[in-house]
């Protein structure tokens, strides 16, 4: 009786016995993600943000953003200019909503080069080795010996000068935007491609790529369908976290007067110039610095909580 | 040992040359020299070309990298513009230590650097030494208390001072201390400079100054190495050694501070050593802020004239301190970690 009961406790364990299927990867990553309480806060507040920059647009008209009231000069916050007005008179809450736009998109773009910058790097001097990869790691090497601002300054000077300005989607961007997605993306890709190059030597030694090399796979097959999957988790985790460094980043060198250049606004360009103000109008820094600030700790709440989710270690379910 | 110092040392060299040959090639383009020399602008094309060639401007990038690194005071130089090389050059080179002279000033780059480089270690060393015990102090009670409330809300704002960016806590806390103690009627910070001018350069004064400064680079730095310690100790504190002093009988602060915490610091060693030359070059940001006149602030007032020969120079003393602080940093810490061969 007793081995009976046993056996058929087993048996209800088999797979295709089960009333529900096995989790998929992304199931469980969801599942591990949804119990992280900061990263869904992060999750949450980061959406917020979004919602804030783009939907704020639909009230406020871009024009209505750069429109220069002289007569309302650093008005304290009121009614009709809820986070005040600025030197010039500009309605300092439609520039924080048309400045996120700016900054989001440059975030996320400056991360897109840095992946495509770090993931050949990294792949190509983990994948071959020897003369390639040492050549590819003194590169990495000798950039981040170069503290990253000092990079920025020099760079946003190397490719600054005159850049015409943009016209897209029936609107007008300084051209700078797009040198400080690139010097951005230029200055950040070397972690990224130590970690891609880390990833791609264990992984190169499994079984399965020797499977693939020996069925007469092509290289470009075997890196970016074989390797690169399986090495997706930590590129993910440093690819978030990396677009809360690239806007601190566009801050930093826009607070010092070298990046996106009026009047296209961003959080970091509505800085400049905000030590002169400390006194007699702290709305024209708090608001875009709280933005700032709050986006930068939501994208590293998410980073964490997706570092934990994405563990393939992890046995929580 | 002394055959891997040796060799690490001699990694290094080529190390350098190379950020040497990037920086100076992204110097060709960060704007002309001659263009903003002096605050004046040159007008006439005959005193811009001489005005070029003085400064060795009109030279191939690759003769201008030659004479920037081994000097030119062995062949001459045409300045006449006739064609015809007469002047023998007078620079030796920054492999024989001169850097140049400020194109600004015509003070040698090394004294211009020189200036400054003080200022700048007064602020980061008192902020290093901030950050260090400060995260030895909360690291340690937030190890020992692991996910108590305390710690994580220690955890949540160390998040917080992770993520803040240096020039909104420096806003807010020049906005706290100064503006709003002064209207409140209390005793208040400076904001900016390193000394009263009227007061003069006194001890009391540049530590003064020095107040929000420091509590700002620390602030957001201090995160960082809190959690470090924090996972450290943590893993310390399961150690087999720390059962036995627990067996043993000896008192719980006695195993925490003795016998944990040396351990546990240990490795922070490796933190120190990587971001103090960093802290060389200075917070540039914060420096601003502050408009203390640090080696950031230097950078940054030269980057605006283009003075070619000081940013090269900074440039190059941070590379070279990051370069040989990680040796530095890697022997200290074999050193002080017997479980530590460097073999090869």
């Amino acid at each position: 009786m007793e081995t009976t009961r046993q056996a058929s406790h087993v048996a209800t364990l088999l797979p295709d016995e089960l009333d529900t299927p096995p989790f998929s990867l992304g199931q469980l990553v969801w599942r591990r993600f949804r119990r992280h309480k900061m990263a869904m806060f992060g999750a949450v507040v980061m959406i917020l943000l979004f919602v804030y920059s783009f939907g704020g647009s639909l009230v406020f008209p871009e024009s209505y953003a750069n429109f220069a009231d002289t007569s309302l000069r650093l008005s304290l916050p009121s009614a009709q200019h809820p986070f005040g007005t600025d030197t010039i008179g500009r309605d300092v809450m439609a520039r924080t909503i048309y400045g996120g736009q700016i900054s989001l998109f440059i975030g996320m773009l400056a991360v897109l080069i840095e992946c495509i910058i770090g993931i050949t790097v990294g792949a190509l001097a983990g994948y071959y080795g020897g003369f390639v990869d040492s050549i590819l790691m003194r590169i990495t090497e000798a950039m981040l010996n170069i503290p990253e601002i000092f990079l920025l300054i020099v760079m946003a000077k190397f490719f600054g000068g005159e850049i015409p300005e943009i016209d897209l989607f029936g609107r007008t961007f300084s051209g700078s935007v797009v040198v400080i997605v690139l010097i951005i993306g230029l200055t950040s890709w070397m972690y990224l491609a130590r970690i891609v190059r880390a990833q791609f030597l264990s992984v190169k030694e499994n079984d399965f790529i020797l499977a693939a090399r020996a069925t007469g796979t092509s290289t470009r097959e075997i890196i970016f369908r074989h390797i690169l999957p399986n090495s997706i988790a930590p590129i993910i985790v440093s690819a978030t976290l990396g677009i809360a460094n690239a806007i601190l980043a566009e801050a930093y060198i826009s607070f010092l007067g070298l990046g996106v250049q009026p009047p296209t606004a961003t959080w970091g360009n509505m800085l400049d110039g905000a030590n002169n103000y400390l006194e007699s109008a702290p709305w024209l820094w708090f608001f875009p610095g709280l933005l700032i600030l709050m986006t930068v700790l939501s994208i590293n709440f998410l980073g964490d909580g997706l570092r934990d989710a994405l563990d393939p270690h992890s046995r929580a379910v | 040992m002394s055959r891997y110092i040796l060799k690490r040392l001699l990694q290094g060299i080529p190390l350098l040359f190379f950020i040497s040959l990037i920086l100076f090639l992204l110097m060709m383009n960060v704007g002309d020299p001659v263009a903003t020399l002096g605050g004046r602008r040159v007008t006439r094309k005959a005193d811009y070309e001489r005005l070029r060639r003085q400064l060795g401007l009109d030279q191939p990038v690759y003769i201008q990298y030659a004479f920037w690194l081994v000097g030119n005071d062995w062949t001459k130089t045409d300045l006449d513009g006739d064609g015809i090389a007469e002047t023998s050059g007078t620079r030796r080179g920054v492999l024989r230590g001169d850097f140049g002279v400020s194109l600004l000033n015509r003070k040698p780059v090394l004294e211009v650097i020189g200036e400054r480089l003080p200022n700048t270690l007064i602020l980061m060393l008192a902020s290093e030494i901030v950050i260090i015990l400060g995260a030895l102090l909360v690291g340690v009670y937030s190890a020992l208390r692991q996910y108590s409330a305390m710690d994580n809300l220690i955890t949540t704002l160390l998040f917080i001072g992770y993520s803040m960016p240096i020039f909104f806590i420096a806003l807010m806390s020049m906005y706290l201390f100064a503006v709003l103690f002064k209207r409140w009627g209390l005793p208040y910070l400076p904001t900016v400079g390193m000394f009263d001018p009227q007061a003069g350069k006194t001890t009391m004064q540049v530590l003064w100054h020095m107040v929000l400064p420091v509590t700002s680079i620390s602030i957001i730095s201090f995160a960082a190495y809190s959690r470090y310690i924090r996972s450290t100790m943590l893993e310390v504190m399961g150690q087999d050694y720390i059962r036995t002093a627990k067996a043993k009988g000896l008192q719980r602060r006695e195993i925490v501070f003795v016998h944990a915490l040396k351990n546990a610091a240990l490795p922070i060693v490796t933190v120190v050593g990587l971001d103090l030359p960093l802290l060389l070059g200075g917070a540039v940001v914060t420096e601003r802020i502050f408009a203390w006149p640090g080696m950031g602030r230097l950078f940054l007032d030269h980057v605006d004239r283009v003075d070619l020969p000081v940013i090269m120079g900074i440039l190059m003393l941070v590379a070279m301190a990051v370069v040989v602080f990680q040796i530095l940093t890697d022997i200290v810490y074999a050193w002080l970690d017997p479980r530590i061969r460097y073999e090869k």
